[in-house]
């Protein structure tokens, strides 16, 4: 009778077999206990073994288990967030060894491949934090509905297809799609600046993604249709025209959306629709 | 104007938003609730597609009637019937309706939609959008919410979590009025009032440890429900996907689309073969699936791969290198087409295994990935003539679809509670067709949509008329729940025996180990004792944390005790159900039994005990006789492989 010791064959503590030599990784993790509340700097040793396919987010679970510092004091699970485990929900973004990125796909063996290898996991910069790696993006959620994020259908009842495209249109408008609200373009950017006032997020610079979002809606046949009231946003305070083209947030998305070819594309029409709307007064 | 009725929502994933959108179409206000911002929500994971009928298909012979068939047979006819033919002759409307919201489907070169071709079908009927197809779908749902909040439709509770419904009793009925969420972030706890409570909550993957699914998939939201008094039934129906990358948090899909754009399955001939897999000669390679079924090769449904995969490795010791890994193939693809139509998975398997699959077989085994079973629902029944195109291939005159707008559509055993998507048990039978879970939880939000807003408008007693109490003593209890938690914790890592984290990673290996590709009676009797021993230890769970913020420690440890309850359901159904089906492979009784089996398996919650009760319905099959499910497999097996050996033990 085949026994059904793991049917799924995977690999949980570093003693099974096929997994290489485990190692010892410090993590220095930027804690903060609320907003408001002053930072700390706390150490961890994990081990981890070679081959075992670790990433961030496997270490941060055992230290959960083993809330216990490198110096022995006793503390608290690191809190973060986290979602598909699998880099497209875009929840556990973190500033990991000083860059913005997912730490789901930032696997150990590629950033501690030895011994006492140290990494570096703090919050983004860019939004308020709620406790220590978890910080509150509702701004960039804010603005899609600013934007008017949407195809303006007159309904959920079936009314026919949508209209044809051509697949090159298709492959543009897809890309800017996969767009997963990460906001690794917004912390890497020199332009957007950590705004914990809500009052404000209309007026302070939008990011590259906001623009990418705007391209992608104002692409398509009937999201198009509201093209003119996000040329508006574009055109206002915070808009296309504060950025300073340092071509940052290209170089970080992790899903390598062509943020600097939105950029211009967005300028471009933002005021050939500026002329328009002045010469329409 | 009055105010309008309130419904709750709760899950923001693809089934979640579909009725959010449909329910402030119809004009009420809606309040949603998510663990996690709906735009994050696990139904982005999906990567390979979405089945309708189409034109194209169905010039080669498909019909809707025939997209109903496949589904019926792919789940061991164990699905109510009328759900699965309303369902599947509505998928080409949601595909229409998809598509004018801006969905970036793929294109053929004149622009028309592109289809590819998926398990358990031998017609092109699956419509996608790159390698993203869930997160494309769930952004065009999340933008048509969105819209509905921008309007003031809609309110969302995000970082809020459900703890449980809440029940009173309106004209001699218990309903459901109303639930109790917590704050996550503030850790505030309280009851919100409702004419009707829709749960979206998704599956139970969590409860085996590593799976395909998202982290916020737990099954608690279900257990709480369950454990509330709604029926849970087909439990032990859990799909287990032959092909995902094991890794050490979570088990990555390598989706079913690399097969249906022509990977192959594979292991060397010879056992134990230590060549690089380039080095192996196609003459030395057993493309097992292929041989063993000729008529779907690589494609057949998931439960079969998975079966046949286990079998070449544990049974056969035939695994890559003696492990439990075989080679899934795509080398012999052009680059440029692999890019074209798979990049995103491709990409996934890169990033988390570390090799180009372009260039090199990628490595795979099953894992648990899709929870059939779930939240008891119902629905009215409508007999209609069939449809001339849509049911050519029927031979009848008459079908029995649902009827649009009953204010029962899904509605779990207590009204006013309501169950959409994976949460809910409809639709997959004992096992789910690639491809068909997408549409079936957009379908159930739009469809159902209709009838919940019409009993929450038209049937459903007005919220403010009952007494505070009613919602007030709930909320205390759940409350209290948390605080009992709190007053234990200490910083620092507790005792094993009461380290929820622990304890959480024994349940998903005990589960895992019991429950999943291959079964047996003694082993699920034996897991159903762990479980009794881990839902001992975990009432006496230890916190590292007695914050009032942002307590993810406490969250976790609440959800684990509901989760351990929902998996004495999953195994307690598994131990009754003395038959195979589907995904249900039980080695003691290896056939389907129709004749005592061909049954929904109900679990209801006896408090006094703690456990389950099972017990059985008929299956509601007014229009197909359940037929042999083989899928045309043939006896097979390589030369070189003469006798199995003894068999191997699996890696642990
Ligand atoms: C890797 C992967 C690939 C897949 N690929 C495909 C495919 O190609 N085609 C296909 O048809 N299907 C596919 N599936 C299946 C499909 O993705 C899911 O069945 C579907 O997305 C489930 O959607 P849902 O709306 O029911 O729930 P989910 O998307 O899981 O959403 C659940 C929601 O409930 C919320 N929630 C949960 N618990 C609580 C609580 N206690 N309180 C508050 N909120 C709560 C969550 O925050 C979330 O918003 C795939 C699944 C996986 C895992
Ligand atoms: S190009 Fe513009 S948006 Fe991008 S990083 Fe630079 S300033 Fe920011
Ligand atoms: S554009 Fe890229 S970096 Fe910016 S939020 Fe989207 S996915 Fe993240
Ligand atoms: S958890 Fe979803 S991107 Fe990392």
């Amino acid at each position: 009778m085949p026994n059904a010791t793991s049917q799924n064959g995977t690999v949980e503590d570093p003693a099974a077999p096929g997994v290489g030599r485990t190692r010892t990784v410090r993590f220095r993790v930027k804690r903060c206990d609320g907003p408001g509340k002053p930072s700390r700097w706390e150490s961890f040793d994990v081990r981890v073994a070679q081959g075992e396919g670790a990433n961030i987010l496997a270490c941060l679970q055992r230290i959960a288990a083993n809330p216990v510092t490198a110096e022995g004091a006793k503390t608290t699970p690191v809190v973060w967030d986290a979602g598909c485990l699998e880099e497209v929900c875009g929840a556990c973004t973190m500033v990991v060894n000083g860059r913005a990125r997912q730490a789901c796909s930032a696997l150990i063996d590629t950033l501690a491949p030895n011994d006492g290898d140290e990494i570096t996991l703090e919050p983004m910069s860019k939004f308020p934090v709620v406790r220590d790696l978890h910080v509150d993006r509702s701004r960039m959620f804010h603005t899609l509905k600013r934007l008017k994020a949407w195809a303006p259908i007159d309904g959920l009842y079936a009314l026919g297809p949508g209209p044809r495209e051509q697949p090159a249109r298709q492959q543009e408008r897809y890309a800017y799609s996969t767009c997963m609200t990460c906001g690794c373009c917004l912390e890497a950017c020199p332009q957007f600046r950590l705004e914990p006032q809500p009052g404000r997020w209309d007026t302070a610079f939008v990011g590259a993604n906001a623009i990418g979002q705007t391209l992608l809606f104002n692409e398509h046949a009937i999201a198009g249709e509201l093209a003119p009231d996000r040329l508006d946003e574009m055109l206002a305070p915070g808009g296309v025209s504060d950025c300073g083209n340092a071509q940052n947030c290209v170089k970080v998305c992790p899903k390598e959306i062509p943020l600097t070819d939105a950029i211009a594309a967005i300028g471009r029409a933002a005021t050939i629709h500026g002329l328009k709307r002045f010469f329409a007064r | 104007m009055s105010e309008p009725r309130r419904v709750i929502v709760v899950g923001g994933g693809l089934a979640g938003l579909a009725a959010s959108a449909r329910l402030a179409e119809q004009g009420l206000a809606v309040d949603l609730f998510s663990l996690v911002p709906v735009k994050r929500s696990h139904s982005v994971c999906a990567q390979g597609g979405i089945n309708a009928c189409n034109e194209v298909a169905r010039q080669q012979g498909f019909s809707e009637w025939m997209h109903m068939d496949e589904t019926l047979y792919g789940g061991d006819f164990l699905a109510d019937q009328p759900p699965v033919y309303e369902m599947t002759h509505w998928a080409p409307k949601i595909i229409d309706l998809l598509d004018r919201m801006g969905v970036p489907f793929n294109r053929t070169h004149e622009g028309f939609r592109d289809l590819r071709l998926f398990g358990g079908s031998l017609f092109k009927r699956t419509h996608f959008a790159g390698a993203t197809t869930g997160q494309q779908l769930l952004y065009a749902l999340d933008e048509q919410v969105r819209r509905a909040e921008a309007g003031g439709a809609v309110t969302k509770y995000e970082h809020w979590e459900f703890l449980r419904p809440i029940l009173a009793e309106v004209d001699g009925a218990t309903r459901c009025v109303g639930i109790v969420a917590q704050d996550l972030r503030t850790m505030q706890v309280r009851s919100f009032r409702a004419s009707a409570v829709v749960i979206a909550t998704g599956g139970c993957g969590l409860i085996f440890g590593k799976s395909t699914n998202s982290v916020s998939c737990t099954g608690a939201a279900a257990a709480r429900c369950y454990l509330a008094g709604a029926w849970y039934a087909n439990g032990e129906m859990i799909q287990v996907h032959p092909t995902a990358i094991p890794g050490a948090d979570k088990c990555r899909l390598m989706s079913e689309s690399a097969r249906g754009e022509g990977g192959r399955v594979w292991v060397p001939k010879t056992k134990g073969d230590t060549r690089h897999p380039s080095q192996i000669p196609p003459a030395e390679r057993w493309y097992f699936l292929e041989e063993r079924y000729p008529k779907y090769g690589n494609l057949v449904p998931r439960d079969i791969a998975s079966r046949e995969i286990f079998d070449v490795c544990v049974n056969m010791g035939m695994g890559i290198g003696g492990e439990n890994m075989v080679y899934l193939d795509l080398t012999h693809k052009p680059r440029e087409e692999l890019d074209l139509k798979l990049k995103g998975i491709l990409e996934i398997y890169e990033k988390f295994a570390g090799e180009d699959p372009r260039d090199v077989p990628m490595k795979i085994f099953p894992a648990m990935h899709y929870t059939m079973g779930g939240l008891w629902t119902t629905f009215t029944p409508e007999e209609r003539a069939a449809d001339p195109v849509m049911d050519r291939d029927s031979g009848r005159q008459r079908v029995t679809g649902m009827a649009l707008g009953a204010t029962n559509t899904m509605q779990t055993n207590i009204p006013g509670l309501y169950a959409l998507g994976e949460v809910n048990f409809a639709y997959h039978g004992a096992t789910r067709l690639g491809a068909n879970a997408l549409l079936s939880c957009i379908f159930d939000g739009l469809f159902a949509g209709v009838g919940i807003a019409n009993s929450a408008r038209d049937e459903a007693p007005d919220p403010a008329s009952l007494a505070a109490d009613v919602f007030d003593a709930p909320a205390k209890q759940e409350q209290d729940r948390a605080e009992a938690l709190r007053a234990r914790a200490r910083a620092g890592a507790p005792d094993p025996e009461v380290n929820p984290y622990l304890i959480a990673q024994e349940l998903g290996r005990e589960m895992t180990d019991a429950s999943t590709v291959v079964k047996t009676g003694e082993r699920l009797e034996q897991a159903l004792g762990k479980i009794r021993e881990l839902k001992d230890r975990c009432a006496r769970a230890t916190l590292a944390d007695a914050s009032m913020w942002t307590n993810q420690n406490l969250a976790f440890t609440r959800g684990l005790s509901d989760m351990l309850r929902l998996a004495e359901v999953i195994l307690a159904g598994g131990i009754e159900r003395k038959e195979s089906r589907g995904s249900h492979y039980r080695l003691d009784y290896p056939d389907r039994d129709d004749a005592n089996f061909w049954k929904t398996t109900i679990a209801e919650y006896d408090a006094d005990a703690d456990a389950p009760r099972i017990s059985y319905r008929d299956v509601i099959a007014p229009m197909v006789e359940p037929r042999a499910r083989t899928y045309g497999k043939t006896q097979s097996a390589p030369e070189a492989v003469r006798q199995p050996e003894t068999p191997a033990p699996a890696a642990s």
